[in-house]
């Protein structure tokens, strides 16, 4: 069994609002629903399978299924943190090639920055029955310091530099100058990058991702459906996912879920990491980058510094075209979670639709990486490949 | 510098309640399997290398080395936070304490001190030897 080719994204839609003080969560939920309905050229009463992560005021699909007034024969409310929507988008895919949905609506929505969210620097205890909760929480783990670890060894382990991180942001910084809705639209240098101010040690004020309120969502379709519809045609056709933990105290930092679920997404795509034209890489701080990419394959392991300088990711210079709407670190990173805007600026690479000054050249090969919840402790991991037919 | 941050209070719950009586005495105890004789980190009572649930605590020699660290600069009073790598195996989530935050180094050897919580049991820090 594979779902390869038997799913297509028909539509995608990104909210514009990165400020939404006047909206309520649902809201932004049923708008860029609906948005990514009229993207496909499809009704709210075709919906028929509706998926969801923990972003959506829950518990689970319900409350935004009755908000938005869906009938519905498959649900699925997976919560994967930030890596969701990316395995969300192949579990539609799954129910597709399983005749459980014909359409399937995939939403995030969140306003973090309305809530005055101190989204990386303060500790927090999410559920005390957590079973590590008593042994992490009174230390002070935040999300920044949490991934900061993960870059210190990594520079210890390989030798990697705070420069050679700052090129992931200035990479992103270059495309997010031509994204009219990006929240840091101002490219950046080197310099600008390791001057600023440290967060967490080795991990500075330019290394994180950006706080903004909205959303996106995707419409995940039979090919009979997608094939009727007027869109250009992008096709799922790999996937994988895993959770990668502490192992009981037995774990390595420097490396991530996508050591395990992009290998299992390239062999069911049947391409190599040297086929893709444009990656869309989950980018909560420049080190979640750099450990992403290594992992994926597109280079070796601890040859991630050296691979992501001088511009190596910039699109139209670069060997790697990555996040050409200015990913997390410059555009967007609604509820704290990346992995929907991945699939979002995926899908406008392969359709054409990116911004004519970052669009990549027949680009008919990409890769969304979505990675979620703690790179530092546990942390799903979700990679999903797609192409234009 | 002594780390002056207010520490919460841990969860004590049913399964790790042991740990934290130890913790109260400021003895530090690791989880070990009977039935397969490994230490591991976070203490559960059910071994996540075997399943069995033959878990003794035993005294540890509090000793370890910085697996990897980071200075919290964003917050009232800078901390540090690190994975320590016991001498039992396991690595595990602490904070180092009492020394030059600008002085430390991955590799380094520590050793366990117990610094006290809001109002719950003391927890396990570290600090260089």
């Amino acid at each position: 069994m594979t779902i390869n080719g038997k799913a297509y994204i028909a539509g995608a839609f990104e909210h514009p609002t990165r400020h939404a003080p006047d909206k309520s969560v649902a809201q932004l939920h049923a708008e860029v629903a609906l948005g990514a309905l009229a993207d496909a050229g499809l009704r709210r009463e075709d919906v028929d399978g509706y998926f969801c992560a923990g972003d959506a005021p829950g518990p689970g699909a319900a409350p935004m299924a009755e908000y938005l007034n869906l009938n519905l024969r498959h649900l699925d409310a997976s919560e994967m943190g930030g890596a969701s929507y990316v395995a969300l988008a192949a579990h539609a895919a799954q129910a597709s090639a399983l005749g459980k949905c014909n359409v399937a609506l995939v939403t995030l929505a969140g306003r973090p920055r309305s809530e005055g969210m101190a989204t990386g620097t303060a500790p927090r205890l999410r559920d005390p029955n957590q079973p590590e909760a008593g042994f992490e929480y009174p230390y002070g783990l935040t999300t920044a310091n949490g991934y900061a670890m993960c870059a210190m060894r990594h520079m210890y382990q390989y030798g990697t530099t705070s420069e050679q991180l700052a090129w992931i942001k200035v990479a992103a910084s270059h495309h997010a100058q031509h994204n009219p809705n990006a929240m840091l639209p101002q490219p950046v240098t080197v310099d600008e990058v390791v001057d600023s101010p440290l967060i967490a040690d080795p991990l500075h004020r330019l290394d994180c991702c950006v706080i903004s309120d909205g959303g996106g969502a995707l419409i995940v379709v039979r090919p009979e459906i997608a094939k009727s519809l007027k869109r250009p045609l992008v096709k799922i056709i790999g996937a994988g996912e895993t959770v990668k933990h502490l192992s009981a105290g037995t774990f390595d930092l420097t490396t991530s879920g996508a050591a395990r679920s992009g290998p299992a997404a390239f062999a069911e795509a049947g391409v190599v990491p040297a086929d893709i034209k444009y990656a869309s890489i989950y980018d909560s701080f420049t080190i979640t980058v750099l450990i992403q990419i290594e992992d994926l394959g597109f280079c070796e392991k601890g040859g991630g510094g050296k691979f992501v300088a001088d511009g190596n990711l910039i699109s139209g210079t670069g060997r790697l075209p990555f996040n050409t709407d200015g990913g997390g670190l410059c555009n967007n990173h609604p509820a704290n979670r990346g992995g929907m805007t991945k699939v979002i600026e995926a899908v406008r690479q392969l359709r054409g639709e990116a911004h004519p000054a970052v669009q990549v050249k027949t680009c008919d090969l990409a890769l969304a990486q979505g990675t979620g919840l703690q790179l530092g402790t546990r942390h799903c991991s979700a990679t999903l490949i797609l192409e234009r037919e | 510098m002594q780390q002056s941050r207010k520490i919460p209070s841990p969860v004590v719950n049913p399964e790790t309640k042991a740990f934290w009586d130890a913790a109260r005495e400021r003895r530090f105890v690791v989880a070990f399997c009977s039935a397969c004789g490994k230490a591991h980190w976070y203490p559960r009572a059910v071994c996540p290398f075997c399943g069995n649930e033959a878990i003794a605590w035993r005294a540890a020699a509090g000793t370890g080395t910085i697996y990897s660290f980071s200075v919290m600069r964003r917050a009232k009073e800078p901390y540090v936070i690190a994975y320590v790598t016991l001498a039992e195996g396991p690595t595990m989530m602490t904070n180092i304490v009492g020394c030059d935050f600008d002085a430390l180094a991955i590799g380094q050897p520590v050793s366990v001190v117990f610094t006290d919580t809001d109002d719950g049991p003391p927890v396990p820090v570290f600090r260089p030897v």
